[in-house]
């Protein structure tokens, strides 16, 4: 087992960058680029890992120089957040297209106007057609275990797509909890050696990567990506099985939390789900079926297994920490979308919450709880979209 | 100790408060507890009220949001009280340790204490210049919360800071830290 230790999430994330010691990462050193990128240079200058990395002048370049390695053959990682991963934008579709297995931790905060530095999804959440991969994690532990099972789903031959870690800012990547880090060693062997598919540098066997492709293959190219995302479920199973024999903790497409009998389910992300767990169970107490259900692997969506996991709920509320101004909040779509596999038809609520750094406290997840067990009672939905812990 | 202790630091920025909610995390840590240390982050710069936060547990701490009930609360620079209600929320029994050269009844009758509170003071600033030789009273505070809430002992404490300053300061700054927490915890006084 582990050493048990005091960290914050950027701390994690860096330490798990540090074991994972990537052929190259490239990096935006300014704001929005987070503590990861800075303590992972300094494993760079002192030496603690092999990895090149390349200072850039901008969240563009560096996905562009992640790109070009990637494509070059090595196991490149970078990292991001807010403003930064929006100025990605354009090389993420590109890094996807090309089938790049680039890992990215995400720091989720806003974006601005007006200018906001503090968490919500609304960076992760809008590049999530991007063709990514994307984990989300509830804490330090989960963020710096996602990060190290992200390189072996990233890189298996059935996948080969960039991912995306996520994990909440300043409430976890600021924040010091216990966690456990693993052994260099069993980090290093968990990942294993990377070897491309197919290296631009392997100058006998030429390959080329990102062509223009007129209207008559563009098609099938998109098609694969799809194609490839559907093996992601499985894979993220089976590399999560690999990490329970060396960590002993468990992961799966999502967690159920007292899910069971409940009649009343939450769905929520990330930190706020930790604090909805425990307010989960002062309803329980009182003897109110309530349980909870927190996406983990969120692109590709597991629609089927959310769908059956919620399957006795009556009444399902769907919390975002992200907006789709005009539409109902990104987890909620996914959600609604999921009943249309097996027809379901719970009624269902969705809530806008801590946006721009916002707390979410225990008071606003009993809010949501109370709200949802009035509908269980009354059979009706008053209002489908509301925002918690905001001044009207 | 078998429930939650949650703590809520009231400093002002430069005075290392958000650093001895983390050496205090560490030195839980040590005895196996189940720690949380977090700043709130407001525009940072020095003199500006700083709040911080620990909770410390035998159960795992899933709770991601700002203590708002503290067990205890530590004030590292008394005159924060003038413009901010340091009590807020503290329930019956909660727990005071104030950096003030003031006594402990004074400072029960200054915050308007329930009889059920617990306040403890300490000279921190004065001990700090005396032992490191500028003001900074998080070392003293921290061996004065220590002694106060009994959470951690001297030992482990003193481990801890060590530890925290060892990689970053000289052998003197250390050494003057450890005397700095060692005073807090002896001339802590209990009203």
């Amino acid at each position: 087992m582990g050493k048990k230790l005091a960290l914050t999430g950027n701390q994690a994330v860096a330490t798990a960058m540090k074991q994972i010691n990537p052929d190259v990462c490239a990096a935006y050193p300014i704001t929005p680029q987070t503590e990861i990128m800075q303590r992972f240079a300094t494993f760079v200058a002192d030496g603690e890992v092999d990895t090149e990395l390349i200072t850039v002048e901008s969240e563009h370049s560096a996905m562009s120089a992640c790109i070009g390695a990637a494509a070059g053959g090595g196991r490149v990682m970078t990292a991001t957040s807010s403003q930064g991963l929006a100025l990605m934008w354009e090389m993420l579709y590109i890094a996807s297209g090309m089938r790049l297995p680039i890992v990215m931790p995400v720091v989720n905060r806003a974006l601005s106007a007006p200018i906001n530095i503090h968490g919500d999804h609304s960076d992760s959440m809008g590049a999530r057609d991007s063709g990514w991969i994307q984990l989300y994690s509830e804490n330090a532990q989960e963020a710096y275990d996602n990060v190290i099972q992200a390189v072996k789903i990233g890189e298996h031959p059935d996948v080969r797509l960039p991912v995306m870690v996520c994990m909440d800012g300043f409430i976890i990547s600021h924040s010091i909890e216990s966690m456990e880090l693993l052994p260099d060693d069993v980090v290093k062997e968990f990942v294993g050696e990377y070897r491309a598919t197919y290296p631009l540098l392997d100058v006998d066997h030429p390959v080329t990567y990102g062509p223009l492709v007129l209207p008559d293959y563009y098609m099938e190219f998109k098609r694969q990506q799809h194609e490839a995302m559907l093996h992601v479920k499985d894979v993220v199973l089976e590399v999560a099985k690999e990490f329970e024999r060396i960590s002993g903790r468990s992961y799966g497409l999502f967690e159920s939390y007292r899910l069971d009998d409940a009649e009343i389910a939450v769905v929520i992300l990330n930190s706020a789900a930790g604090t909805m767990k425990d307010v989960v169970d002062s309803y329980r107490d009182r003897g109110i079926k309530v349980g909870l259900l927190k996406p983990r692997l969120f692109r590709p969506f597991p629609y089927r297994e959310v769908a059956e996991a919620l399957g006795n709920a009556k009444v399902v509320g769907v919390l975002d920490r992200a907006d789709s101004f005009g539409g109902f909040g990104p987890t909620y779509m996914e959600v609604a979308s999921a009943f249309t596999t097996n027809g379901a038809r719970p009624l269902m609520l969705n809530w806008i919450y801590g946006l721009g750094g916002r707390d979410f406290m225990p008071e606003h997840a009993e809010q949501a709880i109370q709200q949802m067990v009035k509908v269980l009672e009354t059979g009706e939905v008053e209002v489908q979209k509301d925002y918690l812990g905001v001044r009207e | 100790m078998g429930e939650t202790i949650e703590i809520r630091w009231h400093g002002r920025g430069g005075q290392g408060t958000v650093t001895a909610a983390k050496v205090l995390a560490d030195a839980c840590l040590s005895k196996g507890k189940n720690v949380q240390a977090f700043p709130e982050y407001g525009p940072e710069r020095a003199g500006a009220p700083v709040r911080a936060y620990n909770r410390i547990s035998d159960r795992e701490l899933r709770i991601h949001a700002p203590v708002t009930r503290p067990n205890i609360v530590v004030v590292v620079d008394a005159t924060l009280i003038e413009s901010i209600d340091v009590t807020e929320g503290a329930p019956d029994d909660a727990i005071f340790v104030v950096n003030t050269s003031h006594s402990p009844e004074e400072l029960r009758q200054k915050l308007n204490l329930k009889p059920t509170q617990k306040v403890f003071t300490v000279d921190a600033t004065k001990i700090a210049i005396d032992t490191i030789g500028r003001p900074l009273p998080n070392s003293t505070m921290l061996g004065a919360l220590a002694r106060a809430s009994g959470i951690v002992d001297l030992d482990t404490l003193l481990e801890d800071v060590k530890a925290s300053f060892g990689s970053k300061f000289s052998e003197k700054v250390i050494v003057a830290n450890l005397e700095a927490t060692r005073r807090g915890y002896e001339e802590v006084k209990e009203g």
